[in-house]
């Protein structure tokens, strides 16, 4: 992974670009109500996809943990709409402090007391499940019964208490994966985005041209759980109801980070080539299962899990880096060849 | 005006093992000095006390008169503290430049002005050619210029250039020590080299610190220090200079 590759991008890089966003903006006047719920199924992996690779990508940092700031951001934002009516443009402003406290509380203790690597990512499994354990039981939120907002008709959309229509979800988290993949294409042209891609490749290294790795650290893991905490409030809002089983658990941390695994690490199309790819797999799954009338439960699951294996096997740099290669965006001259 | 890096009494063990013991020397400002002796005398580990890797177990380190044993790498390097590693570890995954362009920031916060240093400091090292390319494709020696590039770029007031010259070939060493004499002619920049390739430390130094089992058992000029027979008998004699 070249930073600041854009640099180099050709011009028709940009325009393609361009188009994808513009076809984008236009979809929703000839996609179907179950078109459109894919798409958001889509933006909102690449978007907590992107925000999981700003830490795991960039600086080498491997949470399993992610659904707690999901998780967090869902309820922070629910609970002060449900209990005072605070709208969620306010209420995200909560969710964005709890969670990047939480990231800072985790970092805190994995990076002063020198967890790191596997240990560390087991501290972020233990966070999200104390996180699941402890809203399973706080009445408050509604414990284990579940939270609920209460769901709007779809007559207009209100975009102030985001209650409305599946397409104003579309295009809200349009807006969040276009901003995520901006900020992460600046952060990468930083002074921070050079410093987190030499914490990754070599700690020691960095640390002797004079990087500070506990404050560049804390700053990319507090950073990463802010912005993925944003897509717990559109997931509150759009499906209305949280529980802590579902929420919190570490099937959803898993899932959260396929996709850029998948699309591959470290790049920044990555985490959006790898959302579309995998929903559009899942989804395409379904529908062949049910045409040939293979609907047998679990047969999903493996194919799914065998299109992973060979998508692993075959692109151990994820499906990006070739794809750009074919389509000549690559422009850069160096590759990532740490493998991760 | 004290000399530009002061070790005095400084000790460290490792489980029993003295890898430094009570070493006491003095790199003047402006100076290239060489520490030699054998392999295991403590040279790395030495290098490492300076730059902050380990704390020592007693003794003081002072860069321009201020203390700086116990302080972490980071802080080292940004008092001017620049290292090499013995083992390079380049940044694999990123580029030549990119590499030099990490370095460079600490001396200015602003990428554009780090690419500028960053593009000088690869044509000094000739990399220049390469510097696009991934570091982790980079042959050895081409490593270990990275490696110095890498720590010149920090803008160091002393370079701790731990055997950058071992695996080159003779021409290659030759245009290394024309780079060192430069740099130290031109900026002013103090040098202090671990090294074994006797034609680079001869070349360079003026002053020798020898090493042997974690004791300073001699310093001089390169002519002194090799007639000296303590030395002798502990590392020439072994090592068939």
């Amino acid at each position: 992974m070249r930073s600041g590759w854009l640099d180099d991008v050709p011009q028709r890089g940009l325009v393609l670009l361009l188009l994808l966003l513009f076809a984008l903006i236009l979809l929703p006047a000839f996609a179907n109500d179950y078109l459109i719920t894919v798409l958001i199924l889509i933006l909102y992996f690449a978007y907590v996809g992107q925000a999981w690779n700003l830490m795991m990508g960039l600086a080498g940092q491997l949470s399993l943990g992610h659904a707690l700031y999901v998780g967090l951001g869902a309820y922070a934002a629910a609970a002060l709409y449900v209990h005072f009516g605070v709208s969620p443009w306010i209420g995200l402003w909560a969710s964005l402090a709890i969670a990047a406290a939480a990231g800072g509380a985790i970092g805190f203790l994995a990076f002063r007391f020198g967890v790191a690597g596997v240990y560390f990512a087991i501290l972020t499994i233990a966070f999200a499940e104390f996180a699941r354990l402890a809203f399973d039981h706080w009445s408050w939120v509604g414990g284990s019964a579940g939270f609920f907002l209460p769901v709007a008709n779809y007559a207009r959309n209100d975009l102030l208490n985001l209650r409305g229509s599946p397409t104003m979800f579309y295009y809200l988290l349009l807006a969040m994966t276009a901003g995520a993949f901006v900020l992460c294409h600046a952060l990468l042209r930083s002074r921070a985005g050079y410093y987190w891609l030499a914490i990754r490749e070599s700690p020691d290294a960095a640390q002797a041209l004079g990087i500070d790795l506990f404050r560049y650290r804390m700053y990319v893991v507090v950073l990463s759980a802010a912005m993925t905490s944003l897509g717990g409030v559109v997931f509150a809002f759009y499906y209305n109801n949280l529980f802590p089983e579902q929420v919190f658990h570490i099937s959803r941390s898993i899932e959260l980070i396929l996709a850029p695994i998948i699309g591959g690490i470290g790049t920044l199309f990555g985490p959006i080539v790898g959302a579309f790819l995998l929903t559009t797999l899942a989804e395409g799954l379904d529908e062949i299962m049910r045409a040939i009338g293979l609907d047998v439960p679990g047969v999903k699951q493996i194919f799914y899990g065998l299109c992973l294996l060979i998508v692993v096997m075959f692109l151990p740099h994820g499906v990006w880096p070739p794809l750009a290669k074919a389509l000549r965006l690559d422009g850069e001259p160096s590759k990532d060849h740490s493998g991760c | 005006m004290p000399a530009l890096l002061e070790i005095s009494g400084v000790s460290k063990s490792f489980s029993g093992l003295k890898a430094v013991q009570q070493a006491s020397f003095n790199v003047p400002e402006g100076e290239i000095v060489g520490l030699i002796g054998p392999n295991g005398a403590g040279k790395t580990t030495c290098f490492n006390l300076v730059a902050g890797v380990y704390r020592p177990d007693a003794g003081e380190i002072r860069l321009a008169g201020r203390r700086i044993d116990g302080w972490r790498p980071d802080q080292i390097c940004r008092a001017g503290v620049g290292r090499t590693f013995q083992l390079v570890k380049p940044f694999a995954g990123l580029s030549v430049l990119e590499n030099v362009v990490v370095g460079a920031l600490n001396q200015s916060p602003s990428v554009r002005a780090a690419k500028e240093i960053s593009a000088r400091v690869i044509e000094q090292l000739e990399l220049k050619a390469k510097q696009h390319e991934p570091a982790g494709a980079l042959t050895l020696p081409d490593r270990k210029r990275l490696e110095v590039a890498r720590a010149l770029a920090t803008g160091p007031r002393i370079l701790l250039l731990d055997e950058v010259m071992a695996g080159l070939r003779p021409t290659e060493t030759d245009r290394m020590v024309a780079l060192f004499k430069d740099l130290n002619a031109r900026l002013g920049l103090t040098i202090l080299m671990i090294e074994h390739v006797m034609r680079a430390v001869m070349a360079l130094s003026r002053h020798v610190v020898v090493l042997h089992h974690g004791q300073i058992i001699a310093a001089g000029t390169p002519a002194e220090v090799t007639r000296n027979p303590a030395v002798l008998e502990c590392y020439l004699g072994e090592d068939q200079l």
